[in-house]
């Protein structure tokens, strides 16, 4: 509950405005690289714990977790975007997202290498990821923005963690 | 001032509908003829509800529809009108009328209905013409009247002589009655002939006797209870109403409360007494109703939730509390106060988790109550005489289970009545009563209820079962099957043998939904048949669906629960019964059984600790009526499980029923195993063969994902081109 207060309270202290047209994004670091998803959908960021496995899932669905008493699925970001693996430790951390899909809303919690700070992102500031053809999918990505001068890579997290664990179907069956 | 009234919506409607479900089964109790005040009052009290909340909310045109439907019962309580089949007929139509009305205003859809419409006018016919018809003949009502009377067998005659001085004792006969009144109908008879001359009348003094008649089932003792301060000062007279004098004096009190109401003005006893009789009737069906109060299906399951995460958080102490007992044993008066508070502990959390649990619980009547109208309209459209004896109602099954078994048993007691019960005549022919009897009865077996659906038609005919199945290359025509075998054939999908297609049923579609839909909620369905006698069938459900008894069994790292339900027996591998079909496929020969044996290592993909099975534990399971021996590394406690969703956050599994969590506050999965077979039977023949080839090729994790991909984008190319055409 306290993070979820601090990040609350982060945009007074970083001390920028917030206007009608943006939005507040909590970002995250992914090896080196920074990604937001909106604040609204962060329900919690916690620490790795033990996950059960799911047999037979693609390797970056990690497995299941106990989240007071729900059971939610976890994803490794690293392994969905092919990234090396890194080895978990008391710092990894699991940020548990909201995901809404056409149909229902899932709880579902990411793992990350470290979460990063809360900025508020305005619609004029977030530019459309450039077609990279095949060497990239931007299929996931929301949008680019730049703030401090850094980017931050706006993921359309929905569309990313529904398709996560719809194609996972494909490997499960048996 | 301005209430938004939306709020209370849910809950008027939430009301209404139990008004109409009390209408329709009063309706079907009242038969036409009959002169049962209490039936139409209690079906008249609901319409009137429903028209009072109608109006409230401003959803006029349900008001002003049931307010049709209130001045028929109306007319009907105040015996006005007869109680014939048309007009009840006309009032479950209307019913069901009010219902959609009810729903379309609740979903903001068109309540102007052509059936509406049609009712309505139906209802009009009704009441206009029945009203100069009831005007015709009032010698009927009297004597229907009389026949109230002389139904009811169990009553007392009290004749109450008080003694002169009982007033000055501050005993005043008035409260007294009014106490009889509620213990049943009362009437009241003053005899006033000792009253003096006025110049002789002292104000103190009672001069007034009474004679009352007790009609109900009340206990002379609660008679003697009411004149308890008054027996010495009284003459009391309670005697039994005898059949013999009530024919004489069955006309008697009617013409005697009339004329004591006229005559007890001067102190009001008689007449007012006689009025209570309806309020006190009224007060007790209101307080058996309060007995109950009205919560979310949601909050329940809140609650359920939080307990299910306190009997974790109870286990995971006393996990810590045993522990604490092992390695410190110094200050042991504080440890032991310690685990006599955690066994309490225990002991209360298992008990608030079963009294929750006990909350979703329902009577089974709940989904019975649907067929008395259903039979009545069922037989009436198909000619039969059927009659519909419900038992067990009182049963009490989980809600979720509740929802789900309610179209399979519609469908089953459907087919009792169109394929089972023959027509009248054709019974008549085969010695049998006329009218069909259809049995539906729950009850409580060990850990299951039973449902059965039982008919005295003409049973299943295996014969043509047979036939139908040759023709349609189910079986071959020269194989010899049992009995059993050929009733199940009618749970294959399309499978019918009725002669003609009716509405009803005979379509070949249903019985095997109906096993399918039973067979999801853990439960079976068997049938018995007798040709010319009938058919039984017998439906078994587990009693609840979120707690599951369970068999920890752990493979690998990983410990998954199996059901306690499917597990057949548990035994050590003798490595000598174990033989391997084309060099893959192992069974495992057990008591003249070859059953298949299923790697869980295998099927989960789990690093396997031992190589070699022998000594080994298997599991002997049964799913879907096929065995099948899964090897695990250990078998762990037997314990109840809660069942968790993994749909909830995740997708279904293939191989797996759920989840649950375990006492250390870990997620361990449920095993399906019904799926599991079906998963280990494919895994055999094609996945495991790919996974060697792929293992020898010896190709990287990335390369197959991207095999994944390509396969996906075939597969949708296909689909595109389908809805193009």
């Amino acid at each position: 509950m306290s993070t979820t207060q601090s990040i609350e309270a982060a945009p007074e202290i970083i001390g920028m405005d917030t206007s009608a047209d943006s939005s507040q994004y909590l970002t995250f670091i992914l090896s080196d690289e920074e990604y937001g998803v909106d604040i609204l959908r962060v329900q919690e960021i916690k620490g790795w714990d033990t996950v059960t496995l799911i047999p037979n899932t693609p390797g970056y669905i990690k497995g299941v977790i106990n989240l007071r008493g729900t059971i939610v699925p976890i994803i490794d970001l690293r392994l969905r975007f092919n990234l090396d693996s890194v080895n978990y430790s008391p710092l990894t951390v699991v940020i548990v997202l909201k995901i809404v899909s056409e149909d229902d809303e899932r709880v579902m919690g990411i793992v990350v290498d470290g979460v990063s700070d809360v900025y508020n992102v305005s619609e004029d500031q977030m530019k459309p990821p450039p077609d990279f053809g095949n060497v990239v999918n931007v299929d996931y990505v929301k949008g680019l923005a730049t703030v401090d001068e850094k980017m931050i890579i706006v993921l359309d997290i929905d569309h990313l963690l529904t398709s996560s664990v719809l194609e996972s179907i494909d490997k499960a069956s048996c | 001032m301005s209430i938004d009234l939306k709020q209370f919506h849910q809950t008027f409607f939430d009301e209404s509908f139990e008004g109409l479900d009390i209408m329709e089964a009063n309706l079907l109790d009242l038969e036409a003829g009959s002169t049962d005040k209490d039936i139409i009052n209690t079906i008249f009290r609901a319409a009137h509800s429903i028209k009072g909340g109608s109006g409230t909310f401003g959803f006029s045109e349900v008001a002003a529809f049931t307010h049709l439907l209130e001045t028929l019962l109306d007319e009907m309580r105040d015996n006005k009108r007869k109680v014939d089949q048309e007009s009840i007929d006309c009032l479950l139509q209307s019913v069901d009328c009010v219902r959609s009305m009810l729903n379309a205003t609740r979903d903001g859809g068109d309540i102007h209905d052509q059936v509406v419409t049609e009712n309505e006018n139906r209802l009009i016919a009704i009441l206009g013409k029945n009203n100069s018809n009831s005007t015709v003949d009032p010698e009927q009502e009297t004597v229907e009247l009389t026949q109230v009377n002389t139904s009811i067998s169990t009553g007392w005659d009290i004749r109450f002589k008080p003694l002169a001085s009982m007033l000055r004792t501050g005993n005043d006969p008035l409260p007294m009655f009014s106490v009889l009144s509620e213990l049943g109908e009362l009437s009241v008879t003053v005899d006033s002939s000792g009253l003096p001359n006025f110049d002789d009348l002292h104000p103190e003094n009672c001069y007034l006797s009474w004679s009352l008649r007790l009609i109900g089932d009340v206990a002379k003792e609660q008679i003697y209870e009411v004149f308890e301060w008054v027996e010495d000062e009284c003459d009391l007279d309670i005697v039994p109403i005898e059949s013999g004098s009530e024919k004489d004096g069955t006309k008697v009190p009617d013409a005697l409360v009339s004329s004591a109401g006229e005559d007890c003005t001067k102190d009001g006893a008689g007449a007012q007494s006689i009025k209570k009789t309806d309020v006190g009737q009224v007060k007790k069906t209101a307080t058996s109703e309060v007995t109950s109060i009205r919560v979310g299906i949601d909050k329940v399951d809140d609650i359920i939730n939080l307990v299910g995460e306190l009997v974790i958080t109870q286990s995971m102490l006393g996990q810590i509390g045993s522990e604490i007992d092992d390695d410190r044993e110094c200050d042991n008066r504080r440890t032991e106060r310690l685990r006599e508070g955690l066994a309490q502990l225990e002991r209360n959390t298992r008990e608030l988790q079963e009294s929750v649990m006990r909350v979703r619980m329902l009577p089974i009547s709940f989904i019975f109550s649907r067929f008395p109208r259903m039979v009545h309209d069922l037989a009436k459209k198909m000619g039969k005489d059927i009659k519909l004896v419900i038992t067990g109602e009182q049963t009490e099954l989980d809600k979720t289970i509740m929802e789900k078994i309610g179209d399979p048993l519609v469908h089953l007691v459907r087919n009792s009545i169109d394929h089972g019960i023959e027509k009248p005549d054709e019974r008549i022919a085969a010695g049998k009563p006329g009218t069909g009897t259809v049995y539906l009865d729950a009850s409580h077996q060990g850990g299951n209820i039973v449902v059965e659906i039982r008919d005295d038609g003409k049973g299943l005919d295996c014969d043509r079962i047979l036939s139908k199945a040759i023709e349609r290359g189910l079986v071959n025509e020269d194989e010899s099957i049992s009995e059993e075998k050929i009733y199940d054939l009618i749970f294959q999908p399309g499978f019918s043998t009725a002669e003609a297609l009716s509405d009803v049923s005979g379509r070949g579609v249903g019985m095997d939904v109906v096993r399918r839909n039973i067979r999801d909620l853990g439960g079976n369905v068997e049938i018995k048949s007798e040709q010319g006698k009938g058919t039984r069938m017998l439906i078994r459900l587990p009693l609840t669906l979120a707690i599951l008894d369970g068999q920890l069994v752990s493979v690998g790292e990983e410990t998954y629960i199996v059901p306690l339900t499917s597990i057949i027996e548990s035994l050590q591998i003798k490595i000598a019964q174990v033989n391997t079909i084309a060099g893959q496929a192992q069974v495992y020969l057990l008591r003249e059984d070859y059953i298949p044996i299923i790697h869980l290592s295998d099927i989960f993909s789990i690093p396997k600790e031992k190589l070699s099975i022998d000594g080994g534990l298997m599991v002997v399971v049964e799913g879907e009526g096929q065995k099948a021996g899964l090897i695990v590394d250990d078998l762990l406690a037997q314990q109840q499980v809660v069942i968790k969703s993994l749909e909830t956050n995740y997708k279904p599994v293939n191989g797996l029923s759920g989840a649950t969590i375990l006492g250390d506050g870990t997620v361990a999965l449920i095993l399906d195993i019904a799926g599991l077979i079906r998963c280990a039977k494919l895994m055999d023949t094609s996945l495991l063969r790919s996974q060697r080839i792929a293992d020898h090729a010896g190709e990287a994790q990335q390369g197959s994902g991207q095999e994944i991909i390509i396969a996906n984008m075939n597969k949708e190319i296909p689909d595109e081109h389908d809805t193009i055409h």
